[in-house]
């Protein structure tokens, strides 16, 4: 209780001081606009629609985008962790193209694909894939060969090892590869929305920087501090839950 | 079983370990830990094997689980040769083992679900009844990371005995918890035993505590992993690990222990 109240006096603090500054006039109003102008854009984006359907256009995105890469990266994690072969070929493929940063894939994207919908997801897709499946290889490769030799000796096999031992057992280190990965297709969209304009969706990167060609400061912090929210929020619906969980099964080491 | 043995009714041995051989290949050297053992457990035995480390005693138990298969010989289990481990045979290991991700009745329920036959509220009844047993019952929603380590070992002893096997194979499984605990254990593994009728191999390197739990013990000798003798402990139960009693047969058993260690491989058991 005393701690939200700590945070929520530092931003009012915050904002009061960045709204004082504005009164100064020591900037021009057009380079930083007051928390007011931002609320106001905000204000009128929200009522006249924009907002909404450019975050919605956003979502769509990156949940689909993100949702491919954890179908496919998790599986391949297995087998990476599995099979030596599949370790040597796929696994150093993936060690190799984690280094790249994602907003590198967008030019190759979008001659392979144009300005269209099928760049925006292949961008979030590599930006967040190898990620989850490093993430997952580690996470088996640590799991203590002793769980599986205890359910062994209880009467599990293969397939039955796989899912209820080794999968959850490992489960500290694929929730922290889904984490980074969601921040990777997170910021490679934000990447691609800002760079390539495409007819079939407005997301809130065009909104940003149509915010930057009209010269409407108001917008672009506005936009920001959406594109913010939402990262706290996916954050709290997302990963809190499993954080929650890791923390209150595992105990402090690995929580 | 030959027509002989079924015509004279003979029970057979619950476990026969046949001339068991077992190497271990590491890239420095070819390690011999197991050379032609042979061993007969009775029903409803408890057979310590004692020797001090890298005697193959641990290797012996996880052939005998049939999560390792010998180089040469053969273990029988009520007369069937060991393809693998099953339930017939749980093992305790001297890690407790278990799983993070589930509570406590969720870990004893483990083995419970592979069990065929047994309805959802059954199951559950039986992992109560068992963590009773262990005197746990008030932690059935604990998470593993809360209890201490003897709590952890009676989770995981439990869990050993909820499938209901007729063999329990123990790893050294007191070794890394402190001596008060340990000698409540002792206590609780002999009420459990003669409670639920099951053989028992233990494996330890602490003799004190073989001749305390054993009907027999079995000492081993490394290098190559060998049996070199047998005591039968005729105290009667429940014994208590401090009495004067045991100690005369643990001083016996620790003598002979010390003969067996080669000069080379010197190292004092506890």
């Amino acid at each position: 209780m005393k701690r939200t109240l700590v945070v929520v006096i530092f931003f009012l603090l915050l904002v009061a001081g960045w709204e004082i500054l504005c009164r100064k006039k020591i900037w021009s109003p057009v380079l930083v606009p007051s928390p007011i102008t931002v609320c106001e854009y905000l204000n009128g984006a929200i009522r006249d629609g924009t907002l909404w359907h450019a975050t919605l256009v956003t979502m769509k995105r990156l949940l689909i985008g993100y949702f491919l890469s954890i179908v496919v990266g998790l599986p391949l994690g297995l087998l990476t962790a599995r099979f030596k072969f599949v370790e040597d070929t796929l696994g150093v493929l993936a060690l190799g193209l984690q280094t790249l940063p994602s907003v590198c894939w967008i030019p190759l994207a979008l001659l392979w694909y144009g300005q269209t919908e099928g760049a925006m997801l292949f961008v979030v897709v590599m930006g967040s894939l190898w990620s989850i499946l490093i993430a997952t290889d580690n996470g088996v490769r640590t799991v203590p060969p002793i769980y599986a030799r205890a359910a062994r000796t209880m009467g599990s096999k293969r397939l039955h090892t796989w899912f209820k031992v080794i999968l959850p057992a490992s489960l500290p280190f694929i929730v922290s590869g889904m984490k980074q990965g969601w921040g990777f297709a997170w910021r490679s969209l934000m990447g691609a929305e800002i760079y390539v304009t495409i007819l079939t969706g407005f997301g809130l990167g065009h909104l940003l920087h149509y915010g930057r060609e009209l010269n409407a400061m108001d917008q672009v912090i506005g936009v920001m501090l959406v594109i913010m929210l939402i990262g706290l929020l996916a954050d709290k619906i997302l990963f809190s839950p499993w954080e929650k969980f890791l923390y209150r099964r595992w105990g402090t080491e690995q929580g | 079983m030959t027509v002989e043995q079924e015509i004279a009714n003979v029970t057979p041995e619950k476990l026969t370990v046949e001339g068991v051989s077992k190497w271990f290949k590491t890239r420095r050297a070819n390690v011999h830990a197991l050379d032609n053992v042979s061993l007969q457990v009775r029903e409803g035995e408890f057979v310590c094997l004692v020797g001090q480390s890298g005697c193959g005693k641990s290797t012996l138990l996880n052939i005998i689980a049939g999560l390792e298969f010998p180089d040469g010989g053969r273990v029988l289990a009520d007369g069937q040769p060991v393809a693998g481990p099953g339930r017939e045979r749980m093992v305790m290991f001297q890690e407790h083992a278990l799983f993070p991700w589930l509570d406590v009745l969720d870990n004893v329920l483990f083995g419970l679900k592979l069990k065929p036959n047994l309805k959802r509220h059954e199951r559950r009844e039986v992992a109560q009844y068992y963590l009773k047993l262990v005197g746990l019952e008030k932690f059935i929603h604990a998470n593993v990371h809360e209890l201490s380590g003897g709590m952890k070992q009676r989770v995981a002893l439990a869990r050993a005995l909820a499938p209901n096997p007729r063999v329990l194979l123990m790893d050294e499984p007191f070794a890394a918890l402190d001596a008060m605990t340990r000698e409540q254990l002792y206590g609780d593994i002999q009420s459990i035993w003669a409670k639920r009728r099951k053989t028992i191999i233990f494996v330890t390197h602490n003799v004190r505590e073989a001749a305390c739990l054993g009907d027999r013990v079995v000492l081993f000798s490394p290098n190559p992993g060998r049996i070199q003798e047998q005591f039968v402990v005729d105290l009667p139960r429940p014994r208590d690990i401090n009495s004067v009693e045991l100690a005369h047969f643990s001083t016996e058993i620790r003598e002979a222990l010390v003969r067996y260690i080669k000069p080379e491989t010197a190292e004092a058991p506890e």
